[in-house]
């Protein structure tokens, strides 16, 4: 519950999937650090995503409950994926050669996608040679990337993924006010953290108000006080400011063919200066609503958009003015009181910020809740529902499908089942929203990834093996 | 000395057995809070689950007078100025409990140190703390747990580092300002090493330490009481580590009247404290019991309960590696008594989410019925208030809920509410926020004056 950080991925999405496709026919191609700047642009993916769907078979998911993720419940409806993607949804399709599931009675939506966790950086267990999530040496720390720290044999991977969790946001902790980097991953069990590097999703940069970076700092030298949390932020963009500006000069020079000195590189500086740029989306953990004003306002000042504040638990309060500058909300549906700036939370928070028109979501921040978005969602909308507002289940699966990857930039990619898009899906035992459901197949990219029915699906990682509890449903479905 | 613990100990058992099956009841359940005179209440078919023996009766009339449940049965008669409550067939149940939360005693956890009693300052070891020196009726926790439908808890301290870490109690979530209904209700000790979390690095102690720390202070204990006056007489008593006060806190736990309530996770250190338990004759429950389920055999055959979060599943420290889902089903299948407590992490801001846990034990295996147990008559059994709450029966304390739909879904939501025989309104700081702010729209006047 004290681990709260965040990062972001920026929107690079046919530029990305172009390099990833290079990467994989010239695995040896790396970029050379002393021309990184030739191309007059900032380079942005040092750690490129090696992930590749895995094998799938064309599949029909048939006569289910379909919760599309745009705001759409059809009865009686099919599914059908191949090679990796939607191709329809709709009533009586029929597909030749197509594995074909049984969905009568069941529900399906898009894979869930948690904006918010830690999985990998705080790991299961959670021991001190393990704790790699907050570098929380100094409140700026933009050159940090939570990539790199990612453990990918958490067990927690797999845990949420037998909960419905297709794809995550990995963020750095917020011990500081500028945490680094976050990640976006495919969640399939992996080696690497760039085997589940969800290609072509954008960046994020973890940046954090509030009361945590004052607890770290305030007797190391500071911030103490929440202004020095703001003069922090304002000093490290002006800095980001003036190194991008030098290094536009460089490029602007050398193409009008002067003889030109670059610049020495600063790995920090060239995360905030690509922040600036609108390639890195900023994730901002933010707790209470004057502190998302005044944000806005720093945002203004150096000409950068926030993507998201998370923990937005007074974001009811300011939903108005997310609206207006187009920031995302994202919410628990029940958590709350745990320190000061958490005491205004309530649970019709993310129906009233989804009501004013601004775009809200759940998220977990924690191991445990991430394996149960649904239910999360589900009291979020019964909330929203006892205090007269109109809330649909197609609308409200959007708060864990749709609008999160809204937040990451990938809406393009996932987040509903439409043709086209990235097949990542669920198939429910029952109405996601009831307690008793569980996630009974798991599809990403269309590979079958879990599968509550079949032991052989239910993933352990390396961690794991030979160790107590490992029976037949150990893993996942543990 | 014995007769003074028993009387300190052993009222609020003695007064639990005399529950009457006869209609109002003005005598107080406990010497320590009194059911005060209430009003009169009629439900009108409900669908009741009383948690009791008489399972569960559809359409059924509640009938609720002086503080108490006065009738419970089909076909009732409302009594005379009774307010009517047509429950249209919706759920009935007992208020439920919370355990292991900190409830009243800790408002805020972080940084706000003087709203946070919840553990010992002092010194590392202290059996004497006692939660029911801090409880705070106007905690603002207190309405947020109960408009989801929690009327108890059981208040523990939180374990840090050492061994003993004090006395629990046990609170009604009612009007107050008394709302103890029971101090001592339960010495909580630690046996395995707490797990690396954030904040200030706590001291490790391994097993062998924790251990030896824990004989040799009930060793101590026992000695003693076995003569306490021979304590203050000079070279009458060899030097003890324990403070008196500490010492005088055991006698309850030594002599098997008060819950030694040990937190552990691991098996093999889940069976240690039975047999431990059974040697020394401890009414011993479990707190954790992650790997309960590989202990379930030893632990029913001991008759230890257990408090467990079931949505526990990760290998979150090395003492908790078969945690799993399919611990509550595992555990009450064989027959050990299952209590849940509320989150693990901010038990006590999630006291509302009991019944979401509760649920998803049912959905991993656990019957409906028993999962309800677990949050209420199992707790009140336990924890020794067994004859004043638990259960939809004659001569208990009116805790009564009445639901939208089935309690353990996390849909649904309480729509009235009695604890102790009072009507508590659905209102809490958060649905006051709420209102203030439901129309942004509204600028006319700054949202303080609303």
């Amino acid at each position: 519950m004290e681990r709260r950080y965040w990062p972001i991925l920026g929107a690079l999405a046919l530029f990305a999937a172009a390099l990833v496709a290079v990467w994989l026919i010239i695995p040896a191609h790396k970029p050379v650090t002393g021309q990184a700047h030739v191309a007059d642009q900032f380079p942005d993916d040092q750690f490129p995503s090696t992930y590749r769907p895995y094998p799938s078979r064309p599949t029909l998911i048939r006569n289910a409950t379909v919760l599309t993720g745009t705001d759409r419940e059809i009865d009686h409806a099919d599914v059908l994926m191949a090679k990796g993607k939607i191709v329809a949804v709709g009533r009586n399709l029929t597909a030749a050669g197509a594995v074909v599931i049984d969905g009568t009675g069941k529900f399906v939506t898009p894979g869930i996608i948690d904006v918010h966790s830690h999985l990998g950086v705080y790991p299961s267990p959670n021991v001190e040679s393990m704790s790699d999530g907050n570098e929380a040496v100094k409140p700026v720390t933009p050159e940090v990337r939570s990539e790199n720290s990612v453990w990918p044999q958490d067990p927690a991977f797999s845990r949420a993924l037998a909960g419905g969790v297709t794809t995550l946001e990995i963020l750095p902790g917020s011990a500081n006010l500028i945490g680094g980097r976050s990640v976006v991953l495919k969640n399939v069990p992996a080696i690497t953290s760039e085997a589940m590097k969800f290609p072509g999703a954008p960046y994020g940069l973890k940046m954090a108000c509030g009361e945590n970076p004052k607890r770290v700092y305030g007797a190391k030298g500071g911030p103490m006080t929440l202004m020095g949390n703001v003069a922090g932020y304002r000093a490290a963009f002006q800095k980001a400011a003036e190194y991008r500006d030098k290094w536009r000069k460089y490029w602007a020079d050398k193409k009008a063919g002067h003889d030109a000195t670059p610049p020495d590189r600063d790995i920090g500086l060239e995360t905030l200066a690509l922040v600036l740029d609108g390639k890195i989306r900023v994730q901002m953990h933010c707790y209470r609503s004057d502190e998302m004003a005044t944000m806005i306002d720093v945002s203004h000042e150096f000409g950068f958009h926030i993507a998201a504040f998370h923990h937005a638990t007074e974001a009811y309060k300011v939903a108005d003015l997310l609206k207006k500058n187009g920031i995302c909300a994202v919410m628990w549906a029940d958590w709350w009181g745990f320190k000061m700036e958490a005491y205004d939370a309530i649970p019709e928070g993310i129906a009233l910020v989804d009501h004013a028109g601004a775009c809200a979501m759940i998220h977990s921040d924690d191991a445990i809740g991430i394996q149960r978005l649904n239910q999360e969602v589900a009291k979020a909308m019964a909330a929203g529902r006892r205090m007269g507002l109109p809330i649909t289940r197609a609308h409200a699966v959007a708060w864990m499908t749709r609008n999160p990857a809204k937040a990451l930039g990938i809406l393009n990619r996932t987040g509903t089942l439409e043709k086209g898009k990235d097949a990542d899906v669920v198939l429910w035992t029952g109405d996601p929203f009831s307690v008793y459901a569980h996630a009974e197949k798991v599809f990403i990219d269309g590979a079958l990834m879990y599968d509550r029915d079949n032991p052989k699906l239910s993933p352990r990682s390396d961690f794991e093996l030979g160790q107590v509890g490992q029976g037949p449903n150990g893993g996942a479905g543990q | 000395m014995k007769a003074l613990i028993l009387s300190w100990a052993l009222a609020f058992a003695a007064t639990a057995v005399a529950a009457a099956p006869a209609a109002p009841l003005a005598a107080p359940a406990t010497p320590v809070v009194a059911a005060p005179a209430g009003p009169t209440f009629f439900i009108h078919n409900g669908k009741l689950y009383t948690v009791g023996a008489a399972g569960t009766i559809a359409g059924g009339d509640v009938i609720i007078a002086g503080g108490k449940i006065a009738a419970v049965g089909q076909n009732l008669t409302p009594p005379a100025g009774a307010t009517i409550i047509e429950a249209h067939g919706k759920p009935v149940t007992p208020g439920l409990m919370a355990s292991a939360t900190q409830l009243s005693i800790q408002e805020i956890q972080l940084g706000a140190a003087e709203s946070n009693d919840s553990s010992p300052d002092l010194t590392e070891d202290t059996a004497a703390f006692d939660v029911a020196d801090a409880i705070n009726p106007n905690s603002t926790l207190i309405p947020v747990a109960r408009i989801a439908g929690v009327t108890r808890s059981l208040v523990m301290p939180v374990d840090g580092a050492g061994v003993f870490f004090g006395q629990a109690a046990v609170i009604h979530l009612g009007n107050g300002p008394d709302i103890l209904v029971k101090r001592a209700a339960g010495q909580l000790v630690r046996l395995e090493p707490s797990v690396a979390t954030f904040g200030p690095p706590q001291k490790k102690l391994s097993r062998p330490d924790l251990w030896a720390q824990f004989r040799e202070t009930l060793d101590d204990a026992r000695e003693y009481w076995a003569e306490r006056a021979g304590y203050h007489k000079p070279g009458g008593y060899r030097d003890q580590r324990t403070f008196r006060i500490d010492l005088d806190a055991l006698g309850p736990v030594i002599q098997g009247q008060e819950p030694l309530i040990v937190h552990v996770d691991r098996a093999s250190d889940i069976r240690e404290a039975v047999q431990y338990a059974q040697a020394n004759k401890l009414k011993l429950v479990i707190f954790g019991a992650q790997e309960g389920w590989m202990a379930a055999r030893e632990l029913a055959a001991a008759h230890v309960p257990v408090i467990i979060d079931p949505d526990l599943n990760l290998p979150d420290s090395f003492s908790d590696l078969g945690a799993t889902l399919r611990n509550a089903a595992l555990l009450d299948k064989a027959g050990v008594t299952v209590i849940f407590q509320p989150q693990a992490d901010d038990p006590s801001q999630y006291a509302r989410t009991i019944t979401q846990i509760a649920g998803n034990a049912v959905a991993n295996g656990m019957p409906w019925d028993h999962a309800l147990a677990a949050i209420t008559r199992n707790p009140a059994e336990v924890f020794g208030i067994a004859g004043q709450y638990g259960t939809l029966e004659t001569g208990k304390d009116a805790d009564v809920v009445i639901w939208d739909g089935d309690p353990l879904e996390v849909t649904s939501a309480p729509t009235a509410l009695f604890i102790r025989g009072q009507r508590i309104p659905l209102v809490s700081r958060q649905t006051l926020l709420r209102d203030r702010y439901r129309n942004l729209n509204d600028r006319h006047m700054p949202f303080a004056y609303r």
